[in-house]
């Protein structure tokens, strides 16, 4: 430790201390968590029960129910008794199974008002959990700034305020100095994670955390993001300045599975497909997630221009190979957690920034993911590598959603250029499509609060209400552009063309975010789903399948981007089902229970359902609020209708309209009616499948059959039974 | 350095390299704990496959722990102290040399010592240059 960083480590003030006796993991589970308050600087250790596991199963589902029991239905995100938790999961930890090291971040959302989930990497899930603990529960506030810090090996957890000469606000500089200050040495490094955001979190409603680790082949501390909601923001909020697990002594049993055999198989089968095939396939371990970029254009799904449109010729000016050409470092095992062989995250090493507060240094960036390059970038028309990789290095360092501030950008830069604000709002820039300078300079603002960086900083849905109320914009016009959907910015997927993804996305519990489906190949490329039973059938499978990572401490990735060689021979196969047969054995192995693949999905629907009534609980949660906006729907204007005509026009044709002598505006209508009323029986035939009602309530036979019919839940669903 | 190559007409499949190779690396006499591999071929029976480590060192770079490394003679070993036990190498291994025993938390893997060849009373493994 450098005497700088310890004089630092020695200024921190102990406020409270807890001493305990680690309990050892045992099939996945130490059965206990810790929970911390803020506001009184107290801890406790509560007993993780049977039951607890056995319907909630931990990560999400725990996050859920401690939540549920935490707040009231009136309590806002930045009441004290909000809680943030992390929980990884019965699974996360296993270092044999590649994308096994996951957290789940559970909190009530600044956008949302009801329980926001990210699934997110890093290491602190896994120590959390071989520190004793299957879930952190942190509520109140403190008054100054603090860090809570639990040793996993000596049995310690201590409340510590941060100096006031402690000038580390942002995450790449929080996730070293705390990673140096924790470690014994070099070697010690990968047993030390950090949770951290930084002043963008502080300052605007889109804050995210950042879980890190340390890779030690860069010899440079990574960090993974709980992107969605808002997490950051709550976090800043409770004054956490960092969250740190120090955890010695990881390896391959310390999960403690009933079964490690069963892991062993899996995992190895999995290893070998990845390295026979992924470069056949995704090329994971070479470009992550970017290589969707050029898929996407291809499809014309790639947000372009605030979703306007679905492709454009500059597009390959982001695509994978530039990055790994001219940024990826290549060769590296870039796993978020150890045993990922898939390897996606990708960094680009000794990145000299051009602006901001950092300008001139060189950094690692953990950059850039598709959702990334489509949100920051081709959404808002710019198509320039560079920029994408400086705008993601600091939406991290600041605590900023990519994903939300990509949205945000788009949608105010189609506002300017329709006239609808102008420089007086934007404090002078010139907010045009294209035009990088002025987004990173709203980039900068976010972080200190100010200037247009404030307004943008509400997200989507607050900003276009301030636009309607202040300036007088149409507020028809501007929902039917705005992204959002519950009050969360869109993923970057154009759903305009696919009617089952539509669904996907608004039908979803915490806001419109791809990870509960992705629907739009099978449904608009493929077409495997051609009715509205069938879509519903996927709208109820997926979205389970999905939430089932998220409860047990996995990664959706290794499940299907990558595919055994004889996958398209199986039945079912977007199931992926010898994937399927891998998570069932994992399951078993680490638990030593007996589950089917079909109790995977009860095991889901449980936690899904209960999460959907947790809306209602907050005062959303029934079909008003699934309404998606037009433009994820169809062509909103003039030259959207026109960038299309051709697929328009034919779709008008084949359903019986007559479009001779019709002006543009005269189709778009009838599209919209068409579509919209294709969208509400899409919603029917999924309420149905779901065991909900018409207005998207669970009904009291469904509650029951799930054997989450608590007292509370039943007295709350009762109401909405009609 | 010297590595071990394979002669497998030679092998008879009495399977006394695997004894003296676990017994060199675990201390116990186990074909399961074994660096070296005799296998019976399905297709002709009393015919063997012989499956060792041939040191390429492919593995290295896929371990993030950097618990795989060449040691100064060339051949490649694991650090079992760094080592956490995922297997990668094991599933990204070329000639799938490396096994795993569930008792064990690395992988098992060929050290070049040689204590195979001692043990062959065929002349079916030997030492040679890479």
């Amino acid at each position: 430790m450098t005497a700088n960083v310890k004089e630092l480590r020695n200024a921190h003030k102990l406020l409270a201390k807890l001493e305990y006796q680690p309990f050892k993991v045992d099939k996945g589970y130490t059965n206990h968590s810790l929970y911390v308050n803020l506001t009184d600087k107290t801890f406790e250790i509560k007993p993780v029960t049977e039951q607890m596991k056995e319907i909630f199963i931990g990560g999400r589902g725990f996050g859920l129910w401690y939540l549920w029991n935490a707040v009231k239905s009136t309590t806002k995100w930045n009441d004290p008794e909000n809680e943030i938790i992390i929980s990884s999961g019965p699974i996360g930890g296993i270092t044999q199974y590649p994308g096994a090291g996951k957290s789940a971040v559970v909190t009530l959302s600044p956008l949302t008002g009801c329980p926001i989930d990210c699934n997110v990497g890093g290491y602190f899930g896994p120590l959390l959990k071989f520190s004793g603990f299957d879930a952190l529960e942190i509520q109140g506030k403190a008054e100054k700034d603090v860090i809570i810090f639990i040793d996993g090996n000596k049995g310690l957890v201590t409340i510590e305020e941060v100096p006031d000469n402690f000038e580390y606000y942002d995450t790449h500089q929080l996730a070293e100095v705390y990673t140096e200050m924790f470690a014994d040495d070099e070697f010690d490094k990968r047993n030390v994670s950090v949770v951290s955001s930084g002043r963008g979190a502080e300052n605007t409603l889109i804050g995210m955390l950042n879980f890190s680790f340390y890779d030690v082949k860069r010899k440079a501390v990574r960090v993974k993001q709980a992107g969605r909601g808002g997490t950051g923001t709550v976090f800043r909020d409770k004054k956490i300045r960092a969250l740190i697990v120090k955890y010695k002594g990881v390896t391959g049993d310390s999960n403690a599975p009933a079964d490690k055999q069963k892991l062993i198989n899996a995992g190895l089968r999995l290893h070998r497909e990845i390295y026979e095939l992924d470069k056949l396939q995704n090329r994971m371990r070479e470009v992550g997630t970017a290589h969707l970029v050029e898929v996407m254009n291809d499809y014309d799904l790639l947000p372009v221009m605030n979703c306007q449109y679905g492709s454009h010729p500059d597009a390959v000016k982001l695509s994978s190979d530039v990055f790994k050409e001219k940024f990826f470092t290549q060769g590296m095992p870039d796993g978020c957690w150890y045993g990922c062989s898939m390897a996606c995250a990708k960094a680009v090493d000794n990145f000299e920034l051009k602006t901001g507060p950092y300008k001139g240094q060189k950094v690692v960036v953990d950059a850039a993911e598709y959702e990334t390059i489509a949100g920051v970038g081709s959404d808002c028309g710019i198509f320039d590598p560079e920029y994408v990789v400086e705008a993601n290095f600091y939406c991290d360092t600041y605590g900023i959603d990519t994903i939300s501030f990509g949205n945000i950008i788009a949608f105010a830069m189609e506002c300017y250029e329709r006239g609808i604000i102008d420089k007086e709002v934007t404090g002078g820039l010139e907010l045009k499509f294209g035009n990088k300078e002025a987004a990173l300079e709203v980039l900068h603002q976010m972080a200190r609060g100010e200037g247009f960086g404030k307004i943008a900083g509400m997200g989507v849905k607050r900003m276009r209400e301030y636009f309607v109320e202040k300036l007088g914009a149409d507020p028809k016009f501007l929902r039917d552009i705005s992204l959002e959907c519950k009050g969360l910015e869109y993923s970057h997927y154009v759903s305009k063309e696919s009617l089952a993804q539509q669904g996907g996305y608004a039908l979803t519990n915490k806001g419109p975010q791809h990870d509960e489906a992705w629907l739009i190949f099978m449904d608009m490329v493929n077409k495997q789903i051609p009715t509205f039973e069938d879509k519903a059938e996927a709208l109820h499978y997926f979205p389970l399948f999905r939430t089932w990572f998220s409860l047990n401490g996995l990664c959706k990735l290794p499940w299907n981007d990558i595919e055994p060689a004889d996958n398209a021979y199986q039945p079912e196969p977007n199931k992926v089902p010898e994937h399927v047969r891998n998570y069932v054995e994992i399951f078993n192995g680490v638990t030593g229970k007996n589950i089917t693949k079909e109790d995977i999905i009860k095991q889901s629907e449980r936690v899904y359902n209960f999460q959907r009534i947790f809306n209602l609980k907050m005062g959303y949660g029934t079909r008003e609020y699934d309404m998606p906006p037009y433009r994820s729907m169809g062509p909103v204007t003039i030259e959207e209708y026109e960038s299309r005509k051709e697929r328009y026009d034919k779709q008008l044709k084949d359903l019986g309209y007559d479009i001779e002598g019709k002006t543009t505006e005269e189709k778009l209508k009838m599209l919209r009616e068409y579509r919209e009323n294709q969208y509400q029986q899409l919603v029917d035939a999924v309420y149905k499948r779901r065991g909900w009602t018409k207005n998207g309530v669970p009904t009291i036979e469904k509650v029951k059959e799930l054997g989450i019919d608590f007292p509370e839940v039943i007295e709350l669903i009762s109401k909405y039974q009609d | 350095m010297k590595i071990v190559k394979t002669k497998p007409e030679l092998c008879t499949g009495c399977g006394a390299c695997m004894l003296a190779c676990s017994k060199t690396l675990h201390k116990v006499e186990d074909a399961k704990k074994s660096a070296i591999r005799v296998i019976e071929k399905k297709e002709e029976p009393g015919k063997f496959d012989i499956i060792v480590c041939n040191h390429c060192g492919e593995c290295v770079p896929v371990c993030n722990t950097e618990a795989l490394y060449f040691a100064p003679n060339g051949a490649v070993r694991i650090d079992p102290k760094k080592c956490v036990g995922c297997y990668m190498c094991v599933g990204f291994c070329p000639n799938m040399a490396m096994t795993v025993h569930p008792e064990i938390n690395e992988p098992i893997k060929c050290i070049a010592c040689g204590a195979c060849v001692k043990a062959c009373p065929t002349g079916a493994i030997y030492m040679e240059e890479k």
